[in-house]
């Protein structure tokens, strides 16, 4: 079969340059894996720029972590000098002295004692070099910084050609050294130790911009490998070197498609997912007093409630001041403070520089382990370094979260009223979702609307919300939108009170309507009344007439017959006349 | 042998016994040129006034850290004080002469 001609893995080509990694967080992803395994390495820079520490962390770390011990040759610092020095990063020295794990030799060269009489070697130093090396096996080598030589013999020739005699040698034990210089005028280093060592040269720096410090490392060369060829930020502190390299190479996070609700059910609303993505980033932009943090400690509170760890990283406000203001609009995060959910970690930014701002950050997350991270707001960050500083502090913090998945939420405060479309950090691009955060000032009046600028990876609304902020919370409503634009704050008020109005006097206007349809219709009433009994009446009359006539007509028969009796009238006569009395009786 | 009683003695430093120790690296001609440099130069300065102990660094690397050595060969004047080192096979003999203070 054929995959079984290489046994080798295919990660490992056999011609790959095999590599020592030094154990310094960051470093050995720059240097993709370590140093050039077997052979020197030149480590320089100016006065204290941490050389020695690097060189020192090198050993240790190996003598701990990898199992390979080291030597260390000191040409600056006495061994317990160093031992002292290094013991405040908890690197016990004398305690892997005496494990054998490591090995400090002093080499001191002092002019005022040396008087050179003629040819001579540095054999000594070989002696010493391999006697110290084969009593513990060491794998790893510093020497540092062996240009103090220079300064102790004279003969230049003498020692230029035992300095490449010496790392040849080293070559040759097969041994992983840093050699250590010190930076010079226009070559890397002062002797020109960069044309002895050319497998692998690190040039360390330490600039101040407004008088705040910042280390910075860069590969200068690494012959045979790739690299990262930027420069990275380091730092120094109570655990050593922290290299951070400026972004991840790659973008190969993963992504989760969990959704987390953002406390404010109007605003989740306004998301087709009903909230934003878990380990997405979040910007709250806006000018001030617009209610970012608010909005931070909403997302915050309703992490707290549903039981993730939130960790809130305050550059403005004291911790105590910010749980007393929450409280005056309904969230109460003291008590996520107390149940250990929830964790502040304040600090002025002008407390350090960025890239300790950004390793205090990282750790604080390393250790808390939250599920999300406000960072409130990133506008100060500002003040300690330029924009692009800070741009790529963000780059780098956001990378990270990304890649533990924890969600993060900035507020930046936007100073320009007109061009808001950028936040100053240029940091919009970067995150997921951005919410915007408008002053609409209207009838001198000053309200809040909020706009979802970018939600990536689902629908939302387009549509302006007023951002209001009252004692029960957070919420949104929607602005007015009548033939005047947009209407918010009072004037929407005085819009609904003015339609609420008109309501009541249009039902007032149909009432009274109706009022006046009964009357019509009671006086229509009253006079078919009257016209009856008008008919009435006159019908009456007509029958009077009648009757009248009737009884005339009888009365005036029955004075006939009277008359007619009285003068002794025939009998068929007296007949006809009450027969026809009958009738108009009738 | 001066007399101890002098009120001046102003040669009480020649008088004293020169300790020195010279380190070499087996028979490397630089080794073997200081060796024999120095055998001249202190037979001719200060004969019967001196101990010389030749260290074999090979032999004996523990030495050359507790000596604190580099350079080699190297000539350490112990006594008189101070504490001198001259580096190198010795060809130059009025360095020589001045590091260990004869000069």
């Amino acid at each position: 079969m054929p995959s079984k001609k290489a046994p080798f893995p295919p990660k490992q080509p056999m011609h790959q340059l095999p590599k020592t990694p030094t154990g310094i967080t960051g470093l050995d992803e720059i240097t993709m894996g370590g140093l050039p395994t077997g052979r020197p390495t030149l480590v320089c820079g100016s006065a204290g720029c941490g050389k020695t520490l690097m060189s020192i962390e090198f050993i240790v770390r190996g003598a701990i972590e990898f199992n390979e011990p080291g030597v260390f040759i000191a040409f600056e610092e006495k061994a317990e000098e160093l031992a002292t020095n290094v013991a405040s990063l908890g690197f016990d020295l004398n305690e892997l002295q005496q494990q054998k794990k490591i090995k400090i030799d002093y080499i001191h060269v002092d002019r005022s004692e040396i008087e050179e009489t003629g040819e001579y070697d540095l054999e000594g130093l070989f002696i010493r070099l391999n006697y110290a090396i084969d009593s513990i096996g060491a794998k790893r080598v510093v020497l540092d910084t062996i240009e103090s030589l220079f300064s102790g013999l004279t003969n230049q020739s003498i020692l230029r050609a035992e300095l490449r005699r010496l790392f040849q040698w080293l070559k040759n034990k097969g041994v992983t050294a840093i050699i250590t210089g010190e930076r010079g005028e226009k070559t890397l280093t002062r002797q020109g130790l960069e044309e002895y060592v050319s497998d692998c040269v690190i040039l360390l720096d330490h600039r101040i911009i407004n008088q705040i410090s910042t280390r910075r490392l860069r590969v200068v060369k690494y012959r045979g490998t790739t690299h990262g060829t930027n420069e990275y930020p380091f730092l120094i502190d109570e655990d050593g070197i922290s290299v951070l390299p400026v972004t991840s190479l790659k973008l190969d996070k993963p992504v989760s498609s969990d959704r987390f609700p953002s406390g404010i059910p109007a605003l989740d609303k306004m998301l087709s997912k009903g909230g934003f993505f878990r380990g997405s980033s979040i910007l709250v932009s806006g000018t001030a007093g617009t209610g970012k943090t608010s909005m931070a400690a909403s997302f915050c509170n309703e992490a707290c409630l549903r039981g993730e760890k939130c960790l809130f990283f305050a550059f403005e406000e004291s911790p105590a001041q910010i749980i007393r203001n929450m409280r005056s609009i309904g969230i109460d995060l003291q008590k996520h403070v107390d149940k250990g959910l929830l964790k502040f970690y304040a600090s002025r930014p002008t407390l350090h520089g960025l890239e300790m701002h950004l390793v205090a950050i990282h750790k604080a997350i390393k250790n808390f382990k939250p599920d999300m991270v406000v960072v409130d707001p990133i506008t100060n960050l500002i003040t300690i370094g330029s924009v692009s500083d800070v741009k790529s502090m963000l780059v780098r913090l956001i990378d990270f979260l990304q890649e533990e998945q924890i969600s993060v939420i900035f507020t930046a405060l936007t100073l320009n009223l007109v061009v808001n479309e950028q936040t100053d950090e240029g940091v919009s691009s970067l995150v997921d979702a951005w919410l915007l955060i408008r002053d609409i000032e209207l009838n001198g009046e000053r309200n809040r609307g909020l706009y979802i600028m970018k939600s990536r990876g689902m629908k939302h609304s387009n549509q302006v919300r007023e951002f209001v902020i009252s004692d029960d919370g957070l919420d949104l409503i929607d602005v007015y939108i009548g033939p005047d634009g947009i209407l918010t704050g009072s004037a929407r008020e005085a819009q609904v009170l003015m339609e609420e109005t008109g309501q009541v006097l249009h039902t007032h206007a149909v009432d009274f309507k109706d009022r006046e349809l009964l009357r019509k219709r009671k006086v229509l009433e009253s006079r078919i009344e009257s016209l009856k009994s008008e008919f009435e009446s006159t019908e009456a009359e007509l029958n009077k007439t009648y009757i009248e006539d009737a009884i005339k007509k009888d009365v005036l028969q029955q004075n006939r017959e009277k008359l007619s009796n009285l003068r002794g009238k025939s009998f068929y006569d007296i007949d006809t006349t009450k027969s026809k009395n009958k009738k108009s009786k009738k | 042998m001066t007399n101890k009683d002098d009120a001046i003695d102003w040669d009480t430093d020649n008088e004293q016994t020169y300790e020195l120790r010279l380190f070499v690296t087996g028979t490397s001609p630089a080794s073997v040129r200081a060796i024999n440099n120095l055998h001249v130069i202190l037979e001719q300065h200060l004969k019967g006034r001196y101990e010389l102990e030749i260290i074999d660094v090979y032999q004996q690397p523990l030495l050359a850290k507790s000596e604190d050595i580099s350079a080699i060969p190297v000539l350490i004047k112990k006594a008189p004080r101070p504490v001198r080192r001259l580096v190198g096979d010795m060809s130059d003999e009025n360095k020589v002469l001045r590091g260990l203070g004869l000069l």
